[in-house]
């Protein structure tokens, strides 16, 4: 079971590790973990995918709780939620490839950022699954490097 | 005033007489501050030690014990009194020095990164960075240590900030933590479930762990349990919670419990524990315990309910105050009346017939008639501590609490605990008589503590049961690997007349439970420290 915690934590030296600590302490799993500041430069917010059986799950909120560094825990299932992620991906190309290389782009909704005579930067934002399917259909050509910002997501506004 | 005298003085403001520790640069501008406090220092022989030491005054004095020890070796020895502690939720103050701010980071001298060492065994920790917090980090380390479910704190100071100036000492009254506010009162929509459960229940018990103590709840507990006549088990943290010899009481469950009580928590309908954490040693199988009862469980910390087992009914907040709710609820006897005369019946008959009856060799003192006599001669408040071994659980299954405490290091399992913990405890209460119960692996582990006792006149008695064998173990080797001992045999241990002469201190020693009577008489007779070796059977179990 997938679930995202979205950690609203003092913004002090050595909470990154304590946060990360309880999850390496208690064997619990972090698939991604994404942080930065909130609109109040005091409080960072702390956006953490894990995933195990519900008891794990119920723990990992109880601890995260427990942390005195810890001000509020929200958590949510991903299909309850908006969640992006930011990929960075930087490729060679060559003649042949450069038209698929953009259409892919195309539908994808990709952006190329950055050029050189050999060498692109493409940018994507999009949910998770799209950026892994992204990754893969350039992984015909050669990928030199990839930066991901991890899952970022916010609960869904209630309806009207 | 600089940063040393300021934290002397937080010391002040929160109460404490006396300080644990041992010196060394990074921490010399706090012992250098409070030679001029009233404030008591107790020199340790290694630092562990400080913090068992601090153990062991907190448990009996209600306020958090504080240790003060230097940098690097002198920070990370003291980890595994920490982690004790905080497996067992004791509230306790470390104050650890620290190098010089400017030079943290770069490996310098005694440097260790000790609040990244110790994240894991403290409810929370501090690196002071500006002399001016010192006073606020004090003020949130007593409230964070001794409220909600308990634990360490540890407070880094680096040298350079003992010694900065402070521009104005003011000690706060109040604090506004928005990330800490602990349950205290229990959900009454909680607390009335409970009570229509007792309704319908015929089998109910209580199992008691060492919240119930934490919370300072054995009133409360022995109220409610005589109120209603419910049983009472205890996990090995619990003991004590009840008087042993209370007719409601049946003993301590788990792996190395009664077997009456064990029963009876198995054949109850309606389990309510309190303040335990449901772990390994006093439930071998959680999950299963749920099937035919229905389980209650108070806790002041949410993440454990639910952690080893689901509840049907849980319950947050300080025991003290659930208990003291469920008094003021009436039970209304419905239907089928809430009588557990029968079930106390059926209990009271386990207790006779479970009794475990030992074949003692008669060449040797028999541990486990050994530890009755004495408690029985023991003074009604006095104070047991058991260290960790076959020692501990014949304590447990053989000592009797009357009106005082029975410490020990539950949740660790921590060798070499008692004569600190019993020096901690001494410190804390010297009216009282306290007797440390230890093997002789567990004594040499903390041995060196024999000259803070003499230096610093605290007298503590000891029992040493004496098998030259790390004795469970060589039990478990027996049972587990068809006696093919490995690195148990004590042999080179100290001749114990010899020892104790050299630290000037009383000497007794009991080979057969013959002169029983008349040893423990003498080691008891007075308020001074005594050894009193007892000769076990090396093959004894104590299962």
């Amino acid at each position: 079971m997938k679930r995202i915690y979205s950690v609203l934590v003092e913004n002090r030296s050595g909470v990154l590790c304590k946060v990360a600590g309880l999850f390496s302490r208690r064997c619990f799993n972090i698939d991604s973990l994404a942080v930065g500041e909130t609109d109040d430069p005091a409080v960072s917010c702390m956006t953490i995918v894990s995933s195990g059986d519900e008891r794990t799950i119920e723990q990992i909120e109880k601890q995260l709780n427990k942390k005195l560094d810890v001000i509020k825990v929200k958590t949510f299932d991903e299909n309850k939620s908006i969640s992006r992620e930011l990929m960075l991906i930087k490729v060679k190309y060559n003649r042949n490839n450069r038209r698929d290389i953009m259409e892919n782009c195309d539908i994808m909704k990709a952006q190329i950022v950055d050029m050189s005579k050999n060498m692109m930067i493409i940018q994507i934002c999009d949910v998770p699954e799209r950026i892994q399917l992204f990754i893969k259909m350039l992984q015909t050509i050669s990928i030199v490097e990839v930066a991901r910002t991890g899952t970022l997501a916010l609960p869904k506004c209630i309806d009207f | 005033m600089n940063g040393a005298d300021a934290i002397i003085k937080c010391l002040e403001k929160e109460g404490v007489e006396i300080v644990f520790g041992y010196p060394g640069v990074a921490i010399c501008p706090f012992y250098n501050s409070i030679l001029d406090s009233d404030i008591r220092t107790v020199l340790i022989r290694t630092e562990q030690n400080a913090a068992h030491a601090a153990s062991g005054f907190t448990r009996v004095s209600g306020k958090p014990g504080v240790c003060a020890v230097t940098s690097g070796p002198g920070a990370t020895n003291v980890i595994t009194g920490i982690a004790t502690a905080f497996a067992d939720s004791i509230p306790l103050i470390c104050i650890t020095g620290q190098v010089n701010s400017e030079l943290i980071g770069s490996d310098v001298f005694q440097e260790a990164d000790i609040t990244g060492a110790v994240e894991s065994f403290v409810k929370y920790s501090y690196l002071v960075k500006d002399v001016n917090d010192i006073p606020r980090v004090f003020k949130e380390a007593f409230h964070i240590a001794n409220t909600g479910r308990k634990g360490p704190v540890l407070i880094d100071v680096p040298i350079d900030i003992q010694n900065a100036q402070i521009a104005k000492f003011h000690y706060p009254e109040e604090i506004s933590m928005r990330t800490y506010k602990p349950t205290v009162k229990g959900n009454m929509v909680q607390i009335k479930k409970v009570i229509k459960e007792l309704e319908k229940a015929k089998r109910p018990i209580i199992c008691a762990g060492g919240g119930v103590l934490l919370s300072d709840a054995e009133g409360e507990l022995r109220e409610f349990s005589e109120k209603y006549k419910i049983p009472v088990v205890s996990t090995m943290m619990g003991i004590g919670a009840m008087p042993t010899r209370h007719p409601m009481y049946y003993g301590m469950v788990g792996n190395n419990g009664k077997p009456c009580a064990n029963r009876a928590m198995n054949e109850s309908d309606l389990l309510i524990m309190v303040g335990a954490r449901v772990a390994d040693r006093a439930v071998s199988q959680p999950d299963l315990i749920t099937n035919n009862k229905v389980l209650v469980h108070m806790d002041v910390d949410p993440a454990e309910i639910g952690k080893n087992v689901g509840p049907h009914i849980p319950l947050v907040g300080d025991v003290k105050h659930i208990f003291e709710d469920l008094m003021n609820q009436e039970i209304v006897c419905g239907r089928t009346s809430c009588n557990y005369e029968e079930w106390i019946h059926t209990l009271d008959g386990y207790k006779e017939k479970m009794a475990v009856i030992r074949k003692p060799n008669k060449d040797y003192v028999d541990p486990a008639r050994f530890i009755t006599m004495l408690s029985d001669k023991m003074e009604e408040d006095g104070i047991y501590v058991a260290d960790v071994g076959q020692n501990q659980i014949w304590s447990c299954g053989y000592h009797i609490v009357k009106k005082g405490r029975f410490l020990t290091s539950g949740g660790m399992g921590t060798m070499g605990y008692s004569i600190p913990a019993a020096m901690g405890a001494k410190l804390a209460q010297p009216q009282k008589q306290v007797v440390a119960v230890c093997g002789d692996g567990s004594f040499q582990m903390s041995m060196m503590e024999l000259a803070t006792m003499r230096q610093h006149d605290v007298p503590v008695k000891i029992i040493v049961l004496k098998n030259n064998y790390l004795g469970m173990v060589r039990e478990f080797q027996h049972y587990t690997y068809k006696d093919n001992y490995s690195v148990v045999d004590l042999s080179g241990s100290p001749d114990l007349e010899k020892l104790t002469s050299a630290y000037g201190m009383d000497f007794l020693r009991l080979e057969t439970m013959e002169k029983a009577d008349e040893t423990i008489d003498a080691f008891l007779k007075e308020d001074k420290s005594v050894l009193l070796e007892c000769i076990i059977d090396p093959m004894d179990l104590v299962r």
